[in-house]
Formats: C-alpha cells, structure tokens, sequence
C-alpha cells in the first residue's frame, strides 16, 4: 500500500461526503413535498404524471397499500421486461439483429433488473439490442432504484412519525425519487461520463482491422447514460460483459473515479436524509459512520492483499511491488481497483472495473462477505439503509436490554412484533444463500458449470448466490451461470432476496409508525456516538460471521492457507 | 430487603427438589415452550438414536457419539433445573401461605344489617360467596378478603406481610380492607366478602409465588423471537455444511453437526431465560412487593416519571413547629412560653410538635398550674388556648387568632407580617401567638422533608426517572416543598382527575409512569398507570386497580420496584449478549476440528490449541453446558445494578458481557479440553 494510493482513495471519499450533504437535505426537502431548486421546472412535470396516472397525492397509505403498491409495479416491471426480451428479435432499434432469449435467460434478466441485481448471465454487447437496453433494461435501472429509495423513506418516516398509521404514498415517492433525485443526476453523469470519453450513439458496432489484418468488431451503443444509472442506481448492470472493466464502459482513471464517486453517492446521501427526516441528524451520522467504517476496513483488506500478491508468483519472477494484478486494469491501479471492489460489494452495485475471481484469496473474500452482510455497507439505493435499520433494530434489542429498559430505537419501543418481523427479514440472505449453495455444491449438473476445482469453485458458488440474493449483481465469474439450473435458481434467490426481505421490514415499519415516539433521556439507550457505532459494527460482524463462517472458511480462508503453504495459485 | 431472606438463593431442599423437577421438565409437552431447548432436546435425542445404531452395528467412536448425547442431555438438564431453581423459592412460600389459608370456619351472618349478637352459623371459608357478611371476632381468621362494614378492630396481617405489628381496620374511609388468612387481634368487625373463593388475594399471592399463571412478558416473548430466530438461522448454517463440506468431499456425521448446532446456537440465554424472568418476580415478592403480572415488572424498569403523594412519602405526614418568630419587645422565648401554654390543650400533631419545640429547644417548664380554662382546639374555630395566671393565651391560624384579639391584618406590627408573609411563601404555615389582646409572635410550621429522600432523587435522577409530587397544597407551599425535597415537578391543590390527566398527558408523549396510592380516589390514577403500586392497608378499589400491592405499604419502595425492573432487564441483555458474543470461541474450536482431516492447513485457525478434533468438540459441548450451571446464580441474583446514565451503563455492561462472552470461552473449552485430554475421554 502507498501513500499516495490512500490519497486517491480519501479524495474520492471526501469528494462523495461533500456531494453527499447537500443531496441528502435535497431528498429530505423532495420527499417532505417542500419546494426544491428544481420545484419550478419539475412540479408541472409531477402534477401531469398524477394527473395523467390518477394518483391523489396527499392521500398516504398504510404499509400493507405501500407495499402492494409497490409489488404491483414491480410485476408488472417484471413482465413488461420479459415479453420485451423474448420478442426483441421482432422490435426496433436491433442494428445487430439479435433474436430472443430463451424463457430462463429472459426470467433470470428480468428478475435481476426488477430487483435492482443486475446479475448478467450474458454478454450485453453480444445479446440485447439497443432498445432492450435502452427502454428495457434502463427503465428498471430507474425504477428499481426509485423503488429502493421510496421503501427507505417510507421506513425512515414511520421512525419519524408517532402513533401513524399511514407512512407515505408509494406512487408519489416513486415519481418524486425517479424525476427529482435519479433523472437529473443522471443527465449530469452521462454528459460527465461522454467527457471522458464513453461512447453514447445508436449506431451499430463497427469494424476495425487490427495491426496484424485480422478484423475486430468494436462494440458500441449508448453506454454513458446506461452507464449512469448504472452506477447512480446502483445497479451494476454493465453495457458489455466486461463492465466496468472495458475501455468503453471505464476508459479513464478519471471515469473510474467518477463511477466510484457516483455509485456511492446517493446511499450515502440517504443517511443524511434519514437523520434529517427523523430530526436528529446525528442519528444519520451513526449509520453512516458504521457503514463507512467496515466499507474502509474491507477496502485497506483488499488493498493489503493484492499488494501482498501470491508468493508463488513473486517467487517465478514476477516483479512483486505491483502486487497481483491478474484481471485488474492497469490505469485504475491497485487502490481504486481496491477501493472500486470494496464498494460495488458494500452497495449492492454490482459494478465491477477488475476479475474478483483474479483476486487473492483474502482479496476476494472481502466482497463475498459485504455482500453477505447484507448489502449495507453502505447498500443499495434505499436497501442499504433499510437493511441498516434492521440491523441496527437488531443491535438495539439486545445491548439495549443492557441498560435496564424495553429497548428503544429512535424513541420507538421494540417489542415482540417487531422482532418477528426483524427477525423474518434477515432470516432470508442465509436461507437462499447457503441453501442454493449447499444444493449447487452436490449436484453434479450445478458443478459442470464451474472453471476451477478446489475451494475456488466453492467460492464461485458461493459467491454467485451471495451475489442474487444479496442483490448485488456482481459475478466471481470462473462459473457459468447462463444454463437453466442456474438461471432459476439465480432468479428465484434474486427474487426472494430482494421482496422477501422488503415485506417483513416494511411490516415492521407499519408497526414501528403506529408506536408513540417518546423522547430521549439520559435513560435512553444512545443511539449516535462511538459507543452505539462500536456495538453496531460488532453485532454486524458477529451477526455476519455466524452465518457465513463455515462457508467461507471452506472457500476462501482455506484458500488463503493453502496459498500460504505455497500449494495454490 | 426482609423477612422471608430465609429462604437462600441455593437452599438445600430447593435444590433437591429441583434436580427432580428438571426431569420432569425433560416432557415434550413443556420443553417446547422453549424453542431452544426444544431444539436441543430434539437433536439429543437424534444423537442418543445414533448412538444406539451404532452400538449395534458396533461403529467405531462410540465412546465419542455416547459423550456427546449424554452433554446434551445435561444441557438440557442444566436450563431445566435452572428454571426449576428459580420456581423452587417460590413453591417454598407458596407453602408456607398456603397453610395459612386451610381450614377457616366463618360466622356467617344470616342478614347483613344483623347486630353483632344475632346468631350467625359456621360456615367453611370455602363455601363463602361473594357478598356473604361473615363476621370476625378476635382470635378469629379472617375467611376471605372483604370490607369491613361495621365495627373496629386490629389485625395481625404478618401471614401476608411478614409484619407482626398490628394494622387497624375499620369500616369507611380507606382502611376498610381486610385480606383472607389475616387474624383479628383485638375487637370485632362485620366482613362483607369482595372476593369469591379461589381468586382471595392470597390465593393469586399463591399463583403468583409459585408461577403457575407465569405467562411469557412482552420483552420475554420479543427476546424468544429473536432466540428462535438465531436458532434458524444457525439451523439454515449447519444443516448447509453438510453439502457445502461435501464439496470437498469431507462427510460431516451427524454428530457433530448436532454438537455445532447446539453450540452455536443460544442455549445460555435459551436455557436461562425463564428462570429470569421467574427470579424477578420472586425479588419482588421477597422485597414484600406482590405483582399482579410479569409485565409491570417490566414496566417498572422503562418507568420515565414517578408520581408521588408528598404527605408520607416525601414529607412526614404532618407539619411540625420549627421556629418562633417574636414581635418587637418580646423575645423569642416569650413565643415559646405562651404558645407552649396555648398548645399544652392541642392534641393535634401540630399542637404536639409545638409543645415539643418548646420544651425541646427553649427549655420551657413543664410544671404548669392548675388553668382557669382550657380551650381545645377544633376544626371551626382554628385555634386552642389555656387561660391561666390571669393570662389568657391563644394561638391558631393567624385569621382566627387576629379575629379574637380584634386586630385588623394591617393594624398589626410590620414584623409579625412580614413574618406572616416569608413563612407561606416559603410553604411553611404560620400560626399567630396572642396574649390577651397582645400579640406575643408567629409560630413557624412546616412540613419537613424526610431526611434520605434528598438522595433517593438525587439517584432517581440518575436513572433519568422524572419525579413529580402530588400534593393538594396550594402552588407556593408546594414550590417550596418541591425544591427543598429536589423533585422535579409539581402538581399543586391536586385533585384526583388531576392525577389522571397528567398520567394521560404524559403517556401521550410516550412516557411510562408509576405511581402509589391507596384510597378508592386514587383508583383511576392507579389502573391507568404503566405501574401502579396500591397499599396493603389501602382500600380494596385501590388494590384492585393497581398491578402491584405492597405488603408493607410504603411508598418509597416505588424507587426499589423500578430497580428490580431494571435488573431483570439488564440481566437477560447482558446474558443475551453474553450467549451470542461466546460463538465466536466456539467456532474457533469446532471448524478447523470438522475439516482438518481434508485441509490439514485450516489447523491454523486452531488458536487454542487443542489436543484432537474429538476432543476439541468434546469440550465446546462440553462448556456450553457448564456454562448454564456456572451462571444460574447470577440468573437468580440479576447483575449488580447501579443508578446511572444509560452510556455508563451500557459501557459497562458491554465490557464485561460482551468482551467477556469473547474471551470466557476461549479459556473455558481450552480448560475443559486439557481436562478431557488428560482423562483420556477423547
């Protein structure tokens, strides 16, 4: 590690944390309907959409309406995207030609973009046309986040209310998140990210002759605004198959730090709008602080061990002070790449600008386990903060017990009810994750999938049903994931990840708004400051590790022992 | 704490009759109320199975699969004696109350209106209805609960309250109740029964000593779920491994899969919950303190504000002299004297404490002689007084004393108004001194702060508990009260709705509120409360409509129940944590022990170094049922609880539970595997 790497990875940051604090009050303003700077361009443009669509907005509903509400337009997000892959073959805007995808490819896709995954079990370039990508894919890039961010604030408002029964309009929220907070972030980025030299264009790929003659097909299409709401979404969903690794689709160090800063951008934001909405801005902080603090611990791992390279190799000659730089880019370097890695698996982004299956055995177990945390570190648009709640609801049950009173989490008593519901939520990551992966690891068609044997083929595994369930989208890669076994049960860990977990929580939220919000004392249980931030890291990691410790030491640890020893690559 | 201390935290008998009971508890029908235990129990039995499979077909490692199931078992066995410990204090004063409840012959009265000396028949106390009129004589135990509604009488209540001095009971006002199985020392009374047979105070004291209507308390059951919840989720991990080890071609037994499970998943707490929640109670109840539910006693420990009543609780009941205040030309012994004289016909608490000061503080004489007339002093005319010597001397409240001496207030010396003036605002009442038609001083009484209260809110403060006095004074005395005795609010000239409109006004803001009471007025207030503490010498309305009864009727015990609440509280956190924090040993112990036999590298991670994989899950099961054993009595005692801020608090707590929890175990299954080692057992 250097210096001046730290250096890169703090100016990043610091750029997200400054960019962060306005945007974090905008959101508070925007879902409170307060007047915003962008009030007198996009009010008109709302009041037309309820019109157009019927939506009453001062009429809130109950969580159940919330939620049905939005399960509904997830539905029916969900078939629109799979009759349109099925049929592409058939639609405009296909230069290329591409036909339909077959039922399990299409299912998995749509599953994957609805629930804001954006797993790929194929090659984008090679597989959807333009208007796939463009009306297809990119509106669930939208909506999905939209949706993420309506449910946190929904959750965030019933911490905020007292004795309510009503938590907020999910049709209003989901305009207000899409027109006011997604559409012009991304406008901006895109036209940030052609600056750096992204192609956006509807013509078809091209031909180039390489040096030696033979002819090259040069991939093209409009990926600086997929690629933005790509990363603001915190979708992961790339334009090619390398993602964040192809020249197109990151060309720069400088779009690379763009992508960075951008995917990190409004889940930080969302603490600052939490804080805000529930009138004790520290209270944001402490997420945040929490979140940040495991996101920079995974990152200085991945960092130290890519540095640390694989001995086996230094020992054939490679030159060591690069580190391991297997399946990594050149013009990110090992900090941003490191950096890069930490954060597309703490959100739920999916992005990736380097081959984690390349990483080094500790290298690579750093985002398998964020993932497995459960995406909150910081998380997805709006899940990572929700999942944050839960956790935090988790942690205050049982050391708030500790202080000699019915714990309390923002002045709201956490009882029996809403520990079932807590409890049902996090219950789901374990079950699809380990359940699928115990399955896959035994079944003899699952393992004609994998590249690598040994304990790397396990993390292949283990890594792809983290990655559905978690809702990252990020692939291990090493594992063919594009057969019908795998595109099923992808698709069904996807699915379950992302609405089994939303509904439990979003019951807790309607039993959390209807409790009276009593106010703080010193008798409280503190909720903000290095205390609850310590407990809450550890009841994370503890809470995590539980779970995944077997699993892992059989992947990965066992991996980095074996390498160690000098017995693997 | 009192009386019944007798019975030790780890009595002989108790603990005999305990290891039988945990047998007995081993019955599927009771050990499913509790999931964890269930769970163990369930995979035990799995493992006992196994191993008589394997004895049969003679497997290797039956020495192993045999010492797993039998620590299993003792898992289980430790949670149930522990909650058979904890029940076991209570059977032992149910007993001893039930045998004052057996066989009571009651008098009967034929017609409620009878007189003392028409004929009653003998009647078992059994058979009594609600609404009998039974009437009790001395000697006599009283049959069942009721109200007295003719007739005197002192009772000795020490079957209930431990107390042997003797209490009055009489008909009207409020110490009209009389409680079954108490005994009439002196007198008569006609007893019209409240309370039909069965459902007596003594026999819900009876239910509740001995937890047979233990039902699970809103934290219990939200702390269930959670442990239920781990449980899955630590299923969901083991059952997994099993395909996830078969990857690399590693064949997991059953056995240790089981022994993982129940390692990891929270058998402490598990097996220690109840028995907490039951010792709570029992502190309670050996604190003279009767809860009609393990909710208020949780309640007790979220308490935000304590409502208390000034009279007897922050102040001595009555107001005493403490200062004589002469006017110009008298001195303050002239006042000493002449009220002395004025008050020797008062028999008042106040007139008392007048004769008291004087006599105490001035050396006033006591051979008085013989007066002309003696003037007692009454509720109408405000005053007493004594004429004697040729003097005649009075003294009252100022208005009265100034209307027999003929003194318009603004005629009179500006000292003595002054004086007057600085005593009432002070909350303090003066009473003017007259000698003749002479004005001799003021007479300065107030109500006087029972010395340790002070500190007590001092203390509640730290808790962050609110503490307001109730008191039907007017606004300055209560001002001036309040902030001597350092309560944080008032409500002054209290009626009883006002009781109950601050009760509502504050849990509307969320606030959880205690309060004491004991006359039918304050029964409103007391239902309405999160903890309402009604007093054994209070009326039966008012018993009936709090969820707890003090034995010994005193109020400041509020202080000690909302202690107790919180220590049950802090216990179950601090053991929770304790439980979850300890895994991270065990995984350490338990999965370089499963998978070295494939990756002979992972013995890395076998930090503590121990001897063999057998040995090294061995001893993790073996710990984690030791454990149980080695923390029942701090189940039973609670963590030590001192009033402070929640940060303290918690900062503490996390220390010892949760660093602790890390660290114990290491050292524990390292111990107990040099001594498995060591003993060849594995």
């Amino acid at each position: 590690m250097t210096f001046q790497g730290w250096l890169e990875i703090a100016l990043v940051l610091s750029a997200v944390l400054a960019a962060a604090w306005p945007l974090g009050n905008y959101m508070a303003r925007v879902f409170a309907g307060d007047q915003t700077l962008l009030s007198p361009v996009l009010a008109p443009v709302e009041r037309a959409i309820y019109a157009a669509a019927g939506i009453r907005r001062d009429r809130e509903q109950t969580w159940v309406g919330y939620t049905l509400a939005m399960l509904a337009l997830n539905a029916a997000g969900f078939l629109l995207l799979y009759a349109m892959m099925r049929v592409q073959g058939g639609l405009p805007l296909n230069p290329q030609g591409f036909s339909g995808l077959t039922p399990d490819l299409a299912y998995n896709t749509a599953v994957s973009f609805v629930s804001n995954t954006n797993w790929q079990s194929y090659g984008g370039e090679t597989t959807m046309s333009h208007l796939t990508q463009m009306t297809g894919l990119a509106v669930q890039n939208f909506l999905s986040a939209a949706t993420g961010i309506a449910l946190a604030i929904a959750v965030t408002r019933a911490f905020a209310r007292s004795g309510a029964r009503e938590i907020g309009n999910f049709w209003v929220d989901v305009t207000r998140a899409t027109l006011y907070v997604l559409l012009p972030l991304s406008i901006l980025l895109a036209i940030a990210f052609v600056a750096t030299g992204m192609p956006q264009t509807l013509a078809p790929n091209f031909e180039a002759a390489t040096l030696e003659g033979a002819k090259q097909t040069i991939a093209v299409g409009p990926v600086a605004s997929q690629e933005a709401i790509k990363q603001l979404g915190t979708n992961g969903g790339g334009f090619f198959n390398a993602n964040a690794a192809h020249p197109f689709e990151n060309p720069s160090a400088w779009s690379n730090v763009l992508s960075i800063w951008s995917m990190l951008l409004i889940s930080t934001a969302m603490t600052f709008t939490f804080g805000r909405m529930v009138g004790d801005r520290r209270q944001g902080f402490a997420l945040l602080a929490v979140m940040w603090l495991l996101l920079i611990a995974g990152t200085a791992i991945v960092y130290a061990s890519e540095m640390a390279g694989n001995p086996l190799l230094a020992a054939a000659g490679v030159d060591p002070s690069q580190g391991n730089m297997e399946g990594k880019e050149i013009r990110f370097g090992q900090a941003l790449t490191a950096l890069y890695v930490a954060a597309t698996t703490g959100l739920s982004c999916g992005a990736v600008n380097a081959m984690h299956d390349s990483l080094t055995p500790l290298g690579g177990l750093v985002p398998l386990f964020m993932i497995q945390l459960g995406e909150i570190l910081p998380g997805g648009v709006g899940s990572g903060l929700y999942g944050m709640i839960v956790m935090a609801v988790l942690a205050v049950f049982v050391a708030g017990l500790m202080v000699g009173r019915t714990p309390e989490y923002l002045g709201k008593k956490i009882e029996a009810r809403e520990m079932k519901f807590a409890v049902l939520a996090i219950l789901i990551l374990p079950l699809f994750i380990l359940g699928f992966t115990a399955v896959a690891a035994t079944l003899p068609a699952a393992l004609s999938s994998l590249a690598n044997a040994g304990p790397h083929g396990l993390t292949e595994i283990l890594y792809a049903y983290s990655s559905a369930a978690g809702n990252n989208g990020s692939a291990f890669a090493g594992l063919n994931a594009n057969t019908p076994w795998f595109n099923t049960t992808l698709g069904l860990a996807m699915m379950f990840g992302r609405f089994a977990y939303v509904v439990p929580v979003m019951a807790m939220a309607g039993a959390i708004a209807a409790k009276t919000k009593a106010g703080a004392s010193s008798g409280t249980f503190p909720t903000h400051g290095s205390l609850f931030i310590g407990l809450l890291v550890g009841v994370i990691l503890i809470l995590g590790g539980l779970q995944y410790f077997p699993a892992l030491a059989l992947g990965p640890v066992v991996e980095h022992v074996l390498m160690l020893a000098g017995k693997t690559l | 704490m009192s009386k019944s201390e007798a019975i030790a935290i780890l009595d002989q008998t108790i603990l005999r009759r305990a290891a039988i009971d945990a047998v007995k508890k081993l019955a599927p029908q009771k050990l499913v109320r509790n999931p964890v235990m269930f769970v163990t129990g369930v995979v035990a039995a799995l493992v006992t199975l196994i191993y008589v499979r394997d004895a049969i077909t003679g497997q290797e490692g039956l020495a192993f699969t045999g010492q797993i199931a039998a620590w299993l078992w003792f898992t289980v066995l430790f949670a149930n004696f522990a909650e058979a410990v904890a029940e076991g204090r209570g059977k032992a004063q149910a007993d001893a109350l039930r045998r004052t409840r057996s066989d009571t012959m009651a008098k009967l009265m034929l017609h409620a209106d009878d007189s003392r000396d028409d004929p009653w028949e003998p009647r078992e106390a059994y058979d009594l209805k609600e609404g009998d009129v039974v009437l009790v004589e001395a000697g006599d135990t009283i049959p069942a609960d009721g109200e007295v509604i003719e007739g005197i009488a002192s009772i000795n209540e020490s079957a209930i309250t431990g107390e042997s001095a003797p209490v009055i009971r009489e008909s009207g006002g409020d110490r009209s109740a009389v409680t079954g199985g108490t005994v009439v020392l002196s007198d008569w009374i006609k007893v019209r029964v409240t309370a039909a047979p069965g459902s007596s105070f003594l026999d819900r004291m009876i239910a509740l000593v001995e937890g047979a209507e233990r039902q699970k308390t809103p934290n219990e059951l939200a702390l269930s779920t959670l442990l239920s919840g781990m449980t899955l989720i630590l299923l969901i991990t083991v059952v997994t491994l099993w395909g996830i080890a078969g990857y690399s071609g590693t064949v997991l037994s059953v056995t240790v899969l089981v022994a993982l499970l129940v390692t990891l998943i929270p058998t402490t707490i598990g097996g220690l919950l109840s028995a907490i929640g039951i010792a709570g109670m029992d502190r309670l109840i050996r604190f003279n303190v009767v809860a009609t539910s393990g909710r208020a006693v949780e309640a007790a420990g979220d308490v935000d504000t304590l409502l208390l009543d000034k009279t007897g609780t922050i102040t001595f009941g009555n107001r005493l002299a403490t200062a004589f205040v002469p006017v110009p030309g008298r001195s303050e012994r002239d006042v000493a004297e002449a009220a002395h004289l004025a008050s020797l016909a008062d028999e008042t608490p106040e007139g008392r404490s007048i004769v008291a000061l004087a006599r105490g503080s001035y050396g006033v004489g006591t051979e008085i002689h013989a007066p002309t007339a003696v003037i007692p002093f009454s509720a109408q005319t405000r005053l007493s007084g004594i004429d004697i010597d040729g003097r005649s001397l009075r003294k009252g409240a100022v208005d009265a004393v100034l209307a027999g001496v003929g003194l318009a207030t603004d005629r009179t010396p500006a000292v003595f108004r002054e004086a007057v003036l600085a005593i009432s605002k002070t909350g303090g009442t003066p009473l003017a001194v007259a000698d003749g038609k002479d004005l001799v001083g003021v007479i300065h009484l107030k109500d006087v702060v029972k010395p340790d209260v002070k500190a007590r809110f001092a203390a509640l403060r730290q808790m962050s508990i609110k503490t307001v006095m109730v008191t039907g004074d007017n606004p300055v005395t209560a001002a001036a009260i309040a902030s001597e005795a350092g309560v944080d609010d008032y409500i002054a000239e209290a009626t009883p709705q006002d009781k109950l409109a601050y009760i509502k006004s504050e849990q509307a803001k969320g606030r959880l509120i205690a309060m004491c009471g004991d006359g039918t007025n304050d029964a409103p207030a007391l239902a309405q409360a999160d903890v309402g503490v009604a007093m054994q010498t209070g009326t039966q309305a008012a018993r009936e409509a709090g969820n707890m009864v003090d034995l010994d009727s005193d109020p400041t015990k509020l202080i000690e129940i909302t202690e107790i609440g919180k220590q049950l509280l802090m216990t179950r956190g601090s053991l929770t944590t304790f439980s979850i924090a300890n895994d991270v040993a065990k995984y350490f112990a338990i999965i370089p022990a499963l998978f070295v036999a494939t990756y002979p590298e992972l013995d890395a991670l076998n930090i503590m170094g121990l001897a063999s994989p057998e040995s090294a899950i061995l001893s993790a099961v073996i710990f984690n049922a030791l454990i149980i054993i080695a923390l029942i009595p701090l189940a039973l005692k609670g963590v030590s609880y001192r009033p402070s801020g929640a940060s303290a608090l918690l900062r503490r707590n996390l220390l010892i539970y949760g660093l602790g929890g890390l660290v114990v175990p290491f050292i524990g299954i390292k111990l107990v595997d040099l001594a498995v080692s060591a003993l060849g057992l594995a």
